[in-house]
């Protein structure tokens, strides 16, 4: 039994740290009153893009690809009802290195990948291994929207609406035998479609590992869409992972293979750099990247250039629904 | 191309257009332009810009020597005197945005993380280059010992392409980098050949 106390337990703002009402929403005056022009012709066109953003916290479809219908999910932590990166800057700002290492450069250079006809084979240590098509996969189990922070571990995050449902549905599915413990995400390396991978930055195909547990976790998403419609391509359509209280890595995209098996998978950014990226990556503020610091983050499209970085949450804020699995565990060691 | 080059004209034309990076990325950045992470882009654009300033001037005294042009070293100064300018926006970038100007924040960082504190090194070693460059500190310092001073340069280009390198470090992508480098090597092996040959000027 875990008994929390403010020492240990999920990092709930003190009272006295709470914006003040009047200036939380007077910032949002000032910025219609700048959107106006008053503060010069410059600085409206950026005042206006957030003024309009704050006009409803409802999830709007872009319009730009098939809508994947989706109820709200009722997953403990699965909606944040923090405010939605826009479409634009959560579809063009990608890192997903198999279409270059500029983050602009996955929107232009992913129209090539193919996404239909696409299987994912599932193999290892379960009792029924086999291929599942999309339509298997689309169909598998309800779709549900989850808001998840995304925290990248190179110090930015988003706010994204996922569409998909838990990986467990589909680990259930399959039957893991009693020595699997760590499943490998096995993303497409096609070097006709894909032009970093014929590039030596990474060691293709990417490779991402979980726990069992870790990916049994309700919050764990095998993800098909966001924002109400099937994924882009440079978001790793048509299908990915999204592990909300990891760094961004872990969640791989574009998934032909999950591999059950009994030992931890060598994942392609720890064998890259193994000081630097460890196997659990969980998103840690005390646990710095030997070249940067984690403490804080950039929220992607928030606020203006001048603003304070906002502080880095233990588990990106998952703690209370995720931070079990990880009880007994030197989380400086193992990052 | 002497003859043109010793007008005053082409000194503004050069200032304009050394100028040219700087009033993009503020026109840039006021218009949205800068994509989803407008902090980040000007922090990085202000550095490759520092870095081709520098190319520039290590670049001047090769072209003149080489091809000839005796009138280039009219714009050294000030091709010189960009580097600074954009290390400058550089570190106001830096500073800004990814500090919020939070000197305590700042000197922590520079002392943590190791890439930082070489950008930083090189920063420091190119104040007292701009510091020196008008007339009158030449004519104080004289022309050996101000000559011996501006050498930092090629240790300051060296710095600037480790800071480079160490931040490209950690995607494995060292294309830019290895353009950069090849670029000033080919620009300090001039310079260690004419040394060697025996023609130091």
């Amino acid at each position: 039994m875990l008994i929390k106390t403010r020492n240990n337990g999920f990092h709930h703002p003190v009272a006295s740290e709470i914006t003040d009402r009047q200036v939380y929403e007077g910032r949002r005056d000032l910025l219609r009153w700048m959107a106006v022009g008053a503060a010069g012709a410059g600085m409206a066109s950026w005042a206006s893009r957030q003024a309009l953003a704050q006009v409803s916290g409802v999830v709007q479809r872009p319009g730009k690809l098939a809508a994947l219908n989706a109820r709200p999910s009722v997953v403990d932590g699965a909606v944040t009802m923090e405010k939605s990166t826009s479409y634009k800057d959560a579809s063009s700002y990608n890192n997903f290195y198999e279409f270059g290492t500029d983050k602009a450069d996955p929107a232009v250079n992913a129209r090539t990948l193919k996404t239909t006809p696409w299987t994912v084979e599932i193999e290892g240590l379960v009792k029924k291994p086999g291929r599942f098509g999309m339509d298997d996969l689309l169909g598998l189990s309800p779709m549900e929207e989850r808001i998840y922070r995304l925290r990248c571990v190179e110090g930015w995050s988003m706010v994204i609406p996922w569409v998909g449902y838990s990986l467990a549905e589909l680990i259930k599915r399959v039957e893991p035998l009693g020595s699997a413990k760590y499943l490998e995400f096995v993303s497409l390396a096609d070097p006709k479609t894909m032009p970093g991978v014929r590039s030596g930055v990474l060691d293709w195909p990417y490779v991402e590992g979980l726990r069992l547990d870790e990916a049994m976790h309700p919050l764990t998403l095998l993800t098909f869409g966001m924002y109400g419609e099937v994924l882009p391509n440079q978001n790793g359509a048509p299908v990915r992972l999204i592990v909300p209280w990891k760094y961004g890595f872990k969640s791989g995209k574009s998934i032909v293979k999950i591999r059950f098996t009994d030992k931890p998978p060598a994942t392609a950014w720890n064998k890259a750099a193994p000081n630097e990226y460890g196997f659990f990556s969980n998103v840690n503020p005390s646990v710095d990247h030997p070249r940067w610091s984690q403490a804080t983050e950039r929220r992607i499209g928030e606020d203006g250039l001048f603003s304070k970085k906002r502080k880095t949450l233990m588990f990106n804020g998952y703690e209370a629904q995720v931070g079990q699995l990880y009880a007994g565990m030197d989380l400086k060691k193992l990052y | 191309m002497n003859r043109w080059l010793s007008k005053r004209l082409a000194k503004t034309v050069w200032l304009g257009v050394s100028l040219l990076p700087a009033l993009w990325l503020v026109l840039a950045a006021f218009t949205d332009q800068l994509g989803a992470n407008p902090a980040e882009a000007l922090i990085r654009a202000t550095g490759d810009w520092t870095l081709r300033m520098l190319c520039v001037v290590m670049a001047i005294t090769p072209m003149r020597v080489t091809f000839g042009i005796p009138v280039l070293a009219r714009f050294r100064r000030m091709a010189g005197l960009f580097v600074y300018f954009y290390v400058v926006l550089h570190l106001l970038a830096y500073s800004g945005f990814d500090m919020g100007f939070d000197v305590a924040d700042i000197a922590k960082d520079i002392a943590k993380r190791p890439f930082i504190l070489v950008g930083f090194s090189a920063f420091v070693l190119l104040t007292p280059l701009a510091l020196t460059s008008f007339n009158r500190a030449i004519r104080a310092l004289g022309g050996k010992r101000w000559q011996a001073l501006h050498r930092l340069i090629y240790a300051i280009a060296v710095l600037a392409l480790l800071h480079f390198f160490w931040m490209r470090a950690g995607k494995n992508n060292f294309t830019e980098v290895a353009v950069y480098a090849a670029v000033i090597g080919a620009l300090l092996a001039w310079r260690i050949a004419r040394v060697l040959g025996g023609k130091t000027s």
